[in-house]
C-alpha cells in the first residue's frame, strides 16, 4: 500500500464516527460572505473612494489619472525624482510603450530573463488583472503581468491600471479569475495590498523587508 | 417567590458573609429564601481534574436536590457556570443528562438574578467608596455577567467604579490549576493586582469569591494597600 | 512526572518571574488588542463572519477525503508532483531525497510551522544543505539558533538591542539598532540567497481544493521571492489545510490578517497551483507539494475534538492566553504552544508525556471566545484532563476526590469537616509556607482566608 492509500484510510476510518456540529454547518454562500464582511459600498464611485483611502493607510501610493499623456508624464517624473536606472517590464497593452517611453534600459520578462539583471532594475512596471476596493489589492498573475518575480523583487512596483478592473470585494475578485482563467489557470495568482512590510522587530512598522518597498497604482 | 440558595463549599467555609448578605437581600425583596443541607460542593474541582466519575458522585446529588427548586441561585460565577453549563457535559449520555438540561435554565447567578430574573438594579444601598471590578471568566464567559454586575454597582449611592485595563484577565486562580501551577499562578494574580492598584480603587469588587480568595490573598502577602470584596456584601451596605 | 512536564514546571517558573519579559510580552500584546478590536468593529457582523469560518472548517474536515482528492488531482493536473507522508520521517526522507535528485546546495525556507514540527532544517543542515530562513522573524532566530517563540511573531521576545548584537556577531554587520536599519541589513543578506538558492521550501496556509491550490500569506514577500527565483519550489503543508472552494479565501484571508496581526488583509496573498506553465516568463521548473498526517489522522478520529483540526494557526489564542503571556513560547517545549499547542500536543505526542500542557489552564476561555473558527478550546483541555485521568489515574487524587464526594454529600461529615478546618488552621499557623505545609503550593506566596468563625451552614441552621 502506498503511503496515499494508508493515509485515505485512516481518514475513512477516522470519518465514520459523526463530529457534533455546533450551529450551521453548511457552506456559506458569497451572500453570506458579503453580509458579515466589512461593507464596500454601492456605487463605482464610493467603491473607488474606499480603495484609495484603504491605499493611503497602507502607505501605497493610487492615484487616477485622465489619459494615457498624463501617464507618460507621471512616470516619467517618478523616474526622475526617484533617479531610475534601469527599468522591468513586461510586453502588455498599456505597460510595454510606456516603459520603452522612459528612454532607459528596458528589461521585458516574457520569455525568460536574467535573474541577476532583474534585480539590479530600480522599478518593475505591470498592469494588473483586478483592483480590488474592498481591501486596495492588485492582483497580478504568472501568466498576464510579467511572471513570478517582475512585481515582487525590485524595489519599486508600479501598476498600471484601468479604471473597468476596479472590482468591490474579494468575492469579486475571486469570480473574475475563475471566470477569466477557469480553463487554465497560471501556475501563480497573487493579491498584493501595499507595500511590502514586516513588524517582527518590537512589532514596528517597517517597509520593503524583502518585497518592494514602494508600491504605486495609476489607474487610466 | 422561594429561591433556592446555593451555596459553595469556599464561601459556606471562608466567605460566609457573602451567603448572609444574598440572603438578606433577597428578603428584603420579599422573596422566600431555602438552602439546601446538601451537597456542599458542586463537584468543579473533580471535574476539573480530570475525575468525571468522582465529580459525578456530588454532582448527582446537587441536581436531585435541586430538581423541584422554582429557581436556583448560585453565589458564585464559577460554581454557577457548573450547573448551568457543565453539568450536561459531565452528564451527556447519562441518565442524568436530561435533568442537568432541565436544571440549567433554573439555574442564575446572583447578580444576573436580580437584574435579568428580577429586574432590579436599586436595591437602596450606599458605600461611599472608589472600586473596580473583576470580571470572573467563568461568569464572564460562561454567563455572559458582563453587565449586570456594573449596572447593579451604579445604582449604589456614593459609589465610584473605575474600570481596571484587565477587568477580564484571568486572575490566576483556576481552582486546583492555583495549587498545580503556583508560579504561572502568582504571576497572573500579580498582573490582575497591578492593573487594580493602577485604578487607585480603594476595592476590588468581584461576584466571584475564588477569585477574591486569590487577589487578597497575594495582595496581603505582599501589603498591598487594596481589599477585595463580594458585590453581595456591597450590596447588602445601606 | 514526565521530563516534558518537569522542564515545563522549571521553565514557567522561571519565565513568569522574569518582570522584563513580562513587560515586553504584555506591551506587543497591548499593540496587537488595539488594531485587532479596531478590525473586527469593522466586519458587519464578526461574530457571523466566526460562525460561516467555522461551517466551513466543519465541512472541510469532515469530509476531508473528498477535499484532498480533489486538491490533489487538480494540483496534479498542472504538473506538480505530490507525496504522502504519513510521519515525520517520510516527510523529512521526501525532502531530502528531491534535494539530492536535483543536486542543491542552498535552500532557502519561508516560514513553514510544519517545518519546524517534523525538524527539517536540523535534518537538511545535516545532510549538508545551507538552509536559509527568509522571514525576518525567522531568520533572527535562526542567527540566534534559537527556534520560533510564537506562532506568528517568531522574535517577539527580543529586543533591537540583542537583534543588533546578533547581526553584529553573525554577519558582521549592524549599524545601529533601528529596526528599519536592521531590516535593510537583512533585505540585503537575503536578497543574495534569493537568487542562488536551489531549492525554495515553503509552507502554505490553505490548501484549496476546487482549484488545486496552495494559499500562502505573508507580509514581507519573503515567500513570493522563495516560489518565484528557485528552480524547484516545494511546498509542505498538513492535510487539514484545506478548504473547499477558492471562494472561502474572501472570508479566511481577511479573517486569518484580523486575528494574526490586526491587519484588514496581509500585504502578499499568494495562490500557486503548479510549476512555471508553458508561456510563463518564470518560476520553479519543478513544484513538489508534500501533505503532512504526522498523527493528524489520530486527532481526526477522536471526532469530540476533531474541530482542533480547523485551527489556521492564526496565533490569537496565544495572544490573549494569560498562560503564554506569562511563561511565554519557549516554555511549552513544543513546536506549538499557547491553547491550541495545549489541545493538540497530547494527540500528537502523546497524551501521558503532554497531558501537563492542558492541565496549565485555568480555563478562563478567553482561546475560545477568540477562536475565529470557534474551537472548543477550553473544552477540550477538560476532555484530555479526563482522558489522561482515565487511562492512567493518578492514584492519591483519585483517592481523595472519591472520599471528598461523601463529605461534600452528608451534612454531618461536613459540619464535622468544617469544625476540624478550624482547629487544623490553628497549627497550620505553626508550619505555613514552609516545606512541611500541606499547603505550600498556596502559600509559598499567598496568605489563606481564615476558616470562618461560624460557617454559612453552621449559621443558617442556627437561624431556623
Amino acid at each position: 500500500m502506498t503511503e496515499r492509500e494508508n493515509i485515505f484510510n485512516r481518514i475513512h476510518e477516522a470519518l465514520t464516527v459523526k463530529a457534533q456540529a455546533h450551529g450551521e454547518t453548511s457552506l456559506p454562500t458569497t451572500a453570506d460572505h458579503r453580509r458579515v464582511l466589512p461593507p464596500v459600498g454601492a456605487t463605482v464611485d464610493e467603491q473607488f473612494a474606499l480603495f484609495a483611502r484603504n491605499a493611503v493607510e497602507l502607505r501605497a501610493i493610487f492615484k487616477l489619472v485622465k489619459d494615457s499623456n498624463q501617464l507618460t508624464a507621471e512616470l516619467r517624473a517618478l523616474r526622475d525624482a526617484e533617479n531610475w536606472k534601469r527599468v522591468a517590464a513586461h510586453k502588455g497593452q498599456l505597460v510595454s510603450a510606456l516603459a520603452g517611453s522612459l528612454g532607459l534600459p528596458l528589461l521585458l520578462t516574457d520569455g525568460g530573463y536574467d535573474k541577476q539583471e532583474l534585480e539590479q532594475c530600480d522599478v518593475g512596471i505591470s498592469e494588473c488583472d483586478a483592483l480590488v476596493a474592498q481591501t486596495a489589492t492588485v492582483v497580478v498573475t504568472s501568466r498576464t503581468t510579467g511572471g513570478r518575480a517582475l512585481s515582487v523583487l525590485p524595489p519599486h512596483h508600479v501598476v498600471i491600471a484601468r479604471r473597468e478592473q476596479l472590482v468591490p470585494d474579494l468575492s469579486a475578485a475571486f469570480a473574475l479569475i475563475k471566470s477569466k482563467h477557469g480553463a487554465n489557470y497560471p501556475s501563480m495568482i497573487s493579491f498584493i495590498t501595499g507595500p511590502s512590510r514586516t513588524g517582527d522587530i518590537e512589532r514596528i512598522l517597517v517597509l520593503g523587508a524583502h518585497g518592494p518597498k514602494k508600491l504605486t497604482i495609476f489607474c487610466v | 417567590m422561594t429561591v433556592t440558595l446555593f451555596i459553595p463549599c469556599f464561601v459556606d467555609l471562608f466567605y460566609p458573609q457573602v451567603g448572609i448578605s444574598m440572603v438578606r437581600i433577597l428578603e428584603r425583596l420579599g422573596h422566600k429564601v431555602v438552602c439546601p443541607s446538601s451537597p456542599a460542593c458542586c463537584g468543579q474541582p473533580a471535574f476539573n481534574t480530570g475525575y468525571w466519575d468522582e465529580s459525578r458522585k456530588i454532582a448527582m446529588k446537587v441536581i436531585e436536590s435541586l430538581k423541584d427548586a422554582e429557581v436556583v441561585v448560585i453565589a458564585s460565577g464559577s460554581c454557577g457556570a457548573m450547573l448551568k453549563v457543565f453539568y450536561p457535559e459531565l452528564f451527556a449520555g447519562t441518565k442524568y443528562e436530561q435533568m442537568a438540561r432541565e436544571l440549567a435554565p433554573k439555574c442564575h447567578e446572583f447578580s444576573a438574578f436580580l437584574v435579568n430574573k428580577l429586574g432590579v438594579t436599586d436595591l437602596g444601598a450606599t458605600f461611599p467608596h472608589k472600586v473596580t471590578f473583576h470580571d470572573g471568566c467563568h461568569g464572564l464567559r460562561e454567563l455572559n455577567n458582563k453587565r449586570p454586575p456594573r449596572e447593579l454597582l451604579a445604582k449604589v449611592r456614593g459609589l465610584e467604579l473605575i474600570e481596571m485595563d484587565a477587568a477580564e484577565t484571568c486572575c490566576g486562580f483556576g481552582g486546583t490549576f492555583s495549587a498545580k501551577f503556583p508560579a504561572i499562578s502568582t504571576a497572573m494574580g500579580d498582573v490582575k493586582c497591578a492593573s487594580a492598584l493602577d485604578t487607585k480603587a480603594e476595592f476590588i469588587v468581584s461576584c466571584d469569591s475564588s477569585c477574591l480568595m486569590q487577589i487578597q490573598g497575594l495582595a496581603d502577602r505582599q501589603k498591598k494597600p487594596i481589599k477585595t470584596i463580594h458585590l453581595a456584601e456591597v450590596l447588602v451596605q445601606s | 512526572m514526565s521530563a516534558p512536564a518537569t522542564h515545563f514546571k522549571e521553565d514557567a517558573r522561571r519565565v513568569s518571574a522574569d518582570l522584563r519579559h513580562r513587560g515586553i510580552i504584555q506591551t506587543a500584546m497591548g499593540k496587537y488588542e488595539v488594531v485587532r478590536d479596531q478590525r473586527q468593529r469593522s466586519f458587519q457582523d464578526w461574530q457571523g463572519a466566526r460562525q460561516l469560518a467555522a461551517a466551513t472548517k466543519w465541512q472541510a474536515v469532515n469530509h476531508l477525503d473528498k477535499h484532498l482528492e480533489q486538491f490533489a488531482q487538480q494540483i496534479e493536473s498542472r504538473g506538480t508532483k505530490v507525496h504522502w507522508a504519513s510521519t515525520a520521517a517520510q516527510a523529512r526522507d521526501i525532502i531530502l531525497g528531491i534535494l539530492r535528485e536535483k543536486n542543491a546546495k542552498v535552500v532557502v525556507k519561508s516560514k513553514a510551522m510544519t517545518s519546524e514540527e517534523i525538524h527539517l532544517n536540523d535534518a537538511m543542515e545535516q545532510a549538508g544543505y545551507e538552509v536559509v530562513e527568509s522571514d525576518l522573524g525567522e531568520f533572527i532566530v535562526q542567527l540566534r539558533e534559537e527556534p520560533p517563540y510564537h506562532l506568528v511573531f517568531p522574535a517577539m521576545h527580543l529586543t533591537r538591542g540583542e537583534i543588533k548584537d546578533v547581526f553584529e556577531r553573525k554577519l558582521h554587520d549592524a549599524p545601529s539598532d533601528e529596526p528599519e536599519v536592521l531590516t535593510m541589513v537583512a533585505r540585503r543578506v537575503l536578497r543574495q540567497k534569493y537568487l542562488q538558492a536551489d531549492v525554495g521550501i515553503t509552507g502554505a496556509n490553505f490548501a484549496i481544493a476546487e482549484t488545486g491550490m496552495v494559499s500562502i500569506t505573508e507580509n514581507e514577500g519573503n515567500a513570493r521571492l522563495t516560489a518565484a527565483l528557485p528552480r524547484t519550489m516545494i511546498t509542505l503543508v498538513g492535510i487539514e489545510k484545506v478548504l473547499p472552494r477558492l471562494e472561502d479565501l474572501a472570508l479566511f484571508l481577511p479573517m486569518l490578517a484580523v486575528m494574526g496581526t490586526g491587519q484588514p488583509i496581509t500585504c502578499y496573498n499568494t495562490m500557486y497551483g503548479g510549476p512555471r506553465q508553458p508561456g510563463e516568463a518564470d518560476g520553479p521548473e519543478e513544484y513538489h507539494v508534500v501533505l503532512l498526517d504526522n498523527q493528524r489522522t489520530t486527532l481526526l478520529a477522536d471526532a469530540e475534538q476533531r474541530d482542533a483540526l480547523h485551527c489556521i494557526r492564526c496565533g490569537a489564542c496565544l495572544n490573549v492566553c494569560p498562560i503564554f503571556r506569562n511563561v511565554g513560547g519557549y516554555t511549552y517545549g513544543t513546536v506549538y504552544g499557547g491553547p491550541i499547542g495545549s489541545v493538540i500536543t497530547p494527540h500528537l505526542r502523546g497524551l501521558q508525556d503532554w497531558k501537563h500542557l492542558s492541565y496549565a489552564s485555568s480555563l478562563c476561555g478567553a482561546c475560545t471566545e477568540t477562536c475565529p473558527v470557534k474551537i472548543d478550546l477550553h473544552h477540550h483541555l477538560l476532555q484530555n484532563r479526563r482522558n489522561a485521568s482515565r487511562s492512567k489515574p493518578i492514584w492519591w487524587q483519585k483517592i481523595a476526590f472519591k472520599l471528598f464526594a461523601p463529605v461534600a454529600n452528608s451534612p454531618a461529615l461536613w459540619s464535622l469537616t468544617t469544625k476540624l478546618g478550624r482547629i487544623g488552621q490553628v497549627f497550620h499557623g505553626l508550619i505555613k509556607g514552609g516545606v512541611l505545609d500541606p499547603a505550600e503550593a498556596w502559600t509559598k506566596t499567598r496568605e489563606l482566608p481564615p476558616v470562618a468563625k461560624q460557617s454559612f451552614r453552621e449559621w443558617w441552621k442556627e437561624r431556623k
